[in-house]
């Protein structure tokens, strides 16, 4: 039985490894979504957190608690830089600076010789693994259900739902925008960091336009309705190319068919249930 | 030497003023940030390509071909994705979302179909040499880009400032209700508004095509971080503004890759979106076109 289970495990470890952070990152944007807004820059930030944590580790031997730190600071940091001024305005501006930041990742890594130029970082020591990745993931699961139930909660769908209104009723929209973005940023980041150090290898071409597209199409496919929709999207977007091995060549295509026809026809995903309130 | 940059950040500024202000005539009229314009951009580059090879035809009866071919797309996949957005009045995200979509879509498509690697004009299309003034050298190809760009600049601005058209258009961007109860037809003009900055975008992709002498199917996804630059440095929306911004644009790259160092040369076009935003949100001209949430 037990061998049988690490069979598996063995011939399916990337496939694993891959759920569990693509669905960290489409948390990551299902927090920023929940607030009305959107943002392309996901990629970007996983990108600089998998670069932030995988070059502690590699050149300075950081544990892997201070890479995991540091991978979710520096993308949040950066968040607030990018995507602070546009808070205030309407939703278009932090969409245009996000795209634009994945652009600009992807060109600094390129460039920045200390951490690999265009050959990226290789010989990422092995930390966290399944554990790491899926308690980072019950974790959040848990902890967004229990703001999406509380009166944050409720803020964040008035936002969504109809924003003067919202501020009407006296929900601070910069503030919450802000919280959502620097939240989510941070764990896009740890995504980063935790798929670094199960892949031994990163490069710069891995966080650009298609990643950031593909992560929204994760929430847009499962829905926003509460926090488990976007990780069933997320789940069902990373098994599908597996299943249906002849879609993998269209994966990208599949990804952007599936965005088009969730907005146009299901805009409420594959998971529309709300969530019962508490607050 | 710094005449000769001059003038090479002129072309290429005006290269990018002529994309940008079919951009942001998009984003005026329809108030919806379309990102298929960057395939727009591909296509028209590729019909001129083809229709230089295939056809044999000389690059200035080219231009137009892409330019057409780039506008009946984009009429065509603005009535596939945002018809239905607009009867519903969908948040002007929802419709951002869609075009990024079918933007995935088209480049992965067109990647596939196309193939990624670069391709280049014949090169009877660069046959007409060069004009030297003192030191500055000055070749044919040069100045049909910049005469290209700049009359296909101005004929939009007295279209949109000068004709009835532009002023139902302008209406239409104003209030398309109050438009329709003055007897405009809406739609007719969103399909002209399409029509004409998928033409421009199109145009655009020829005439950068052919000063970089490369194509491929994702020019249009390197473009747009400069198209966002500059429709953001000139204010969404406003025409004058992105004209001047990508000039400006233009001239800074090429300055900084002449000067400082070509990487940087990358990243001038977002540093001056953000700065924008940090400090001057509403753009250049700074009329109250950006709408504050």
């Amino acid at each position: 039985m037990w061998e049988a289970l690490d069979d598996f495990y063995w011939t399916y470890q990337s496939l694993i490894h891959g759920i569990g952070v693509n669905g960290i990152l489409a948390l990551s944007v299902y927090v920023v979504l929940a607030v009305g807004q959107l943002s392309l820059g996901q990629a970007a930030f996983m990108g600089v957190g998998a670069y932030t944590g995988a070059l502690l580790s590699v050149k300075f031997g950081a544990p892997f608690a201070v890479s995991m730190v540091a991978a979710a600071l520096v993308p949040a940091v950066l968040a607030l830089i990018v995507g602070g001024p546009t808070l205030r305005l309407t939703g278009v501006y932090l969409a245009i600076a996000t795209i634009g930041l994945g652009e600009i990742t992807r060109i600094v890594f390129l460039n920045w010789d200390y951490a690999g130029g265009a050959l990226g970082l290789s010989n990422i020591p092995e930390r966290g693994g399944v554990p790491a990745i899926y308690g980072t993931l019950a974790v959040l699961l848990v902890g967004l259900t229990l703001v999406a139930r509380s009166r944050v909660g409720r803020a964040m769908e008035a936002m969504r739902e109809d924003e003067a209104a919202a501020g009407v009723m006296g929900v601070n929209l910069p503030r919450y925008r802000l919280v959502a973005l620097v939240v989510s940023s941070a764990m896009a980041g740890v995504a980063g960091c935790l798929s670094a150090h199960v892949s031994s290898f990163i490069g710069p071409n891995e966080y650009g336009f298609e990643a950031a597209v593909t992560i929204l199409s994760y929430a847009l496919l499962g829905g926003i309705g509460s926090p488990l929709a976007p990780v069933l999207g997320s789940t069902i977007l990373t098994l599908l190319p597996e299943v249906l091995r002849p879609l993998a060549d269209f994966r990208l295509m599949v990804n952007g068919l599936i965005i088009v026809l969730a907005v146009l026809f299901m805009p409420r995903g594959i998971l529309p249930w709300r969530i019962a309130r508490t607050g | 030497m710094l005449e000769q940059q001059l003038v090479n950040g002129v072309v290429l500024g005006a290269t990018y003023a002529l994309f940008a202000i079919g951009f942001t005539l998009m984003f005026g009229v329809m108030g919806v940030i379309n990102l298929t314009y960057g395939v727009y951009f591909a296509l028209g580059a590729f019909a001129a390509l083809w229709s230089t090879q295939g056809l044999g035809l000389p690059i200035w009866a080219a231009l137009p071909v892409g330019a057409l071919i780039a506008g009946l797309i984009a009429v065509l996949l603005d009535t596939l994705l945002l018809t239905r957005l607009r009867k519903a009045k969908a948040p002007e995200l929802a419709s951002l979302m869609v075009t990024l979509g079918a933007t995935l879509f088209l480049y992965a498509g067109m990647a596939a179909a196309l193939g990624t690697e670069i391709r280049r004009f014949p090169a009877e299309v660069f046959s007409g040499g060069a004009y030297s003034l003192g030191d500055v050298r000055v070749g044919t190809t040069q100045i049909l880009i910049l005469a290209a760009a700049i009359v296909l600049m101005l004929a939009l601005l007295a279209l949109v400032r000068g004709s009835r058209i532009g002023l139902a258009i302008r209406a239409v961007a104003e209030n398309p209700d109050a438009a329709a109860l003055m007897g405009i037809n809406g739609a007719l003009m969103l399909r002209v508004v399409s029509f004409l900055s998928g033409a421009i975008g199109g145009a655009a992709g020829v005439l950068v095509g052919l000063n970089f002498n490369a194509i491929q199917p994702f020019m249009g996804e390197h473009m747009m971080l400069r198209g966002f630059a500059v429709i953001i440095v000139g204010g969404l929306g406003d025409l004058r503004g992105a004209l001047l911004a990508g000039l400006l644009l233009g001239l800074a790259e090429v300055l900084t890759a002449a000067y400082l160092s070509s990487t940087l040369k990358d990243m001038i076009a977002f540093a001056l979106l953000v700065a924008t935003l940090w400090f001057r949100p509403l753009g250049l001209f700074g009329r109250a076109a950006a709408k504050r949430a």
